[in-house]
């Protein structure tokens, strides 16, 4: 087990460094994220529709496109030189490479919703600061249920013409129940309801993570060799 | 230390392995050559164990941990400088971190890159990635190498140090397996010569005292008689 762990770290790391290191998609994300939620802001009727009524489903639909981005680059890097083929060559564990992916991929989607928050509060005017934690909980715990699932999508599509067509394709479907999850607990919380009415959507997706990061764990090794 | 049994392998109806069987010991190294198609890199990815043969099997003592593996490619990661990538794959191959750094600045001394240990890969020439592809294949100390055209992109000075820097390995009792379809390249270091066609050895026999001369004749006369 401390193998493994010790692996995935260090391609987490890697990966990492290199997506600091180039900035490419991060800053591709970032920009992603602000366009959506300005675009948002415009384009709608505050007057039709209450602000704190689409704020959720706002917050889920940016974040959802801007992980896709991460997702894309995953594997994407790795075929860079066929440094996947060395991986694949190496004593890596297959679960071992996943479990790196997964770690890289929340880490980049976190700066990603961690800029995205702000700037959601800003043009929204919606009161975060009294539900920021259970907030963050929320986030947390879908972020782990749609990124567990892409990283595998990820994997899947990445050797495959319009690999970046394909996964949003792949992907979205099994979205549908974490972002309907995060939606309602996330509208219950801006609308001030006691936290008894979230904790239900709250363990709905923490099941969604562990059937889904285990299932992934499973199918992966089979994604990735020949 | 490194045998195969039986191998067999197509893709559709192309047939890349076909009841090929071989066993090295330390010490021994096999030149394989062959045309274009012959089947070569597919018998060193089932080597690897990157493909799954069809049929029969093979096996290298220490599992991966022993395999150095150079592919058509340099698995090296273009944003991270080189010694960053031999970090990398040395922490991947299990080398205990207090050693990773001595390892590195070893092979990379030895490859004649210390000058370039801080460069980024993507600034490399063709040449120096080709030898950074090396270190990166030497960094673990790897018992068996497998060897998949390595000369490709090499000027005439770099391919004479890396016959010189195999010579030294085979001498250390590692086993080679050279796969190329240029007789003149890797004649000298090999132990052993094997002829390939249609995923079939027409010849596998010890090189003896033959000059390249007499195996580049007898190579023209196993692809074309076959």
């Amino acid at each position: 087990m401390r193998e493994l762990l010790g692996q995935a770290w260090t391609v987490a790391r890697k990966d990492l460094v290199l997506e600091f290191r180039t900035r490419t998609a991060l800053l591709s994300a970032v920009v992603f994220t602000a366009l959506v939620l300005t675009v948002f802001n415009f384009g709608r009727d505050p007057t039709a529709v209450a602000t704190i009524d689409l704020a959720p489903s706002i917050l889920w639909v940016t974040f959802t496109f801007a992980a896709m981005l991460a997702l894309n680059r995953a594997f994407q890097l790795e075929l860079e030189n066929g440094a996947l083929e060395g991986l694949l060559v190496s004593p890596l564990s297959r679960h071992s490479l996943y479990l790196g992916k997964l770690l890289a991929n929340l880490g980049f989607v976190g700066v990603v919703e961690a800029v995205g928050l702000p700037l959601f509060v800003l043009f929204f005017n919606v009161p975060v600061a009294p539900v920021l934690l259970p907030l963050i909980g929320v986030i947390a715990l879908a972020t782990v249920g749609f990124v567990s699932v892409g990283t595998l999508f990820s994997a899947m599509v990445v050797r495959t013409r319009f690999a970046e067509l394909m996964l949003p394709v792949l992907l979205l479907p099994f979205l549908l129940l974490p972002l309907t999850y995060a939606v309602q607990a996330t509208a219950r919380l801006l609308a001030g309801r006691p936290l008894s009415e979230v904790s239900g959507w709250l363990k709905l997706l923490a099941a969604y993570d562990l059937v889904f990061v285990t299932v992934a764990l499973l199918l992966f090794p089979h994604t990735v060799d020949e | 230390m490194l045998s195969a049994e039986g191998l067999r392998h197509a893709y559709g109806r192309v047939v890349a392995l076909d009841g090929v069987s071989l066993t090295l010991v330390p010490g021994q190294t096999l030149a394989i050559f062959g045309p274009n198609g012959a089947g070569k890199t597919t018998l060193l990815k089932v080597l690897a164990g990157l493909i799954r043969p069809q049929q029969g099997w093979a096996r290298i003592a220490g599992g991966r941990r022993a395999i150095g593996w150079i592919g058509h490619e340099s698995h090296l990661y273009g944003h991270l400088s080189v010694r960053e990538n031999l970090l990398f794959w040395a922490a991947l191959y299990g080398v205990p971190t207090t050693e990773r750094g001595v390892r590195a600045t070893a092979v990379l001394e030895r490859l004649g890159l210390s000058d370039r240990a801080g460069q980024v890969v993507w600034s490399l020439s063709r040449g120096l990635m080709q030898r950074a592809a090396l270190a990166k294949a030497l960094v673990h100390d790897p018992r068996v190498l497998l060897l998949d055209e390595p000369f490709t992109g090499l000027d005439l000075a770099a391919a004479a140090e890396l016959r010189t820097l195999l010579g030294e390995l085979r001498g250390a009792g590692r086993v080679l397996v050279l796969a190329t379809h240029n007789v003149d390249e890797g004649v000298e270091l090999a132990t052993d010569v094997a002829f390939q066609r249609h995923g079939r050895f027409v010849q596998l026999a010890p090189r003896g005292a033959r000059g390249t001369a007499d195996i580049a004749a007898a190579y023209r006369r196993a692809v074309t008689d076959a």
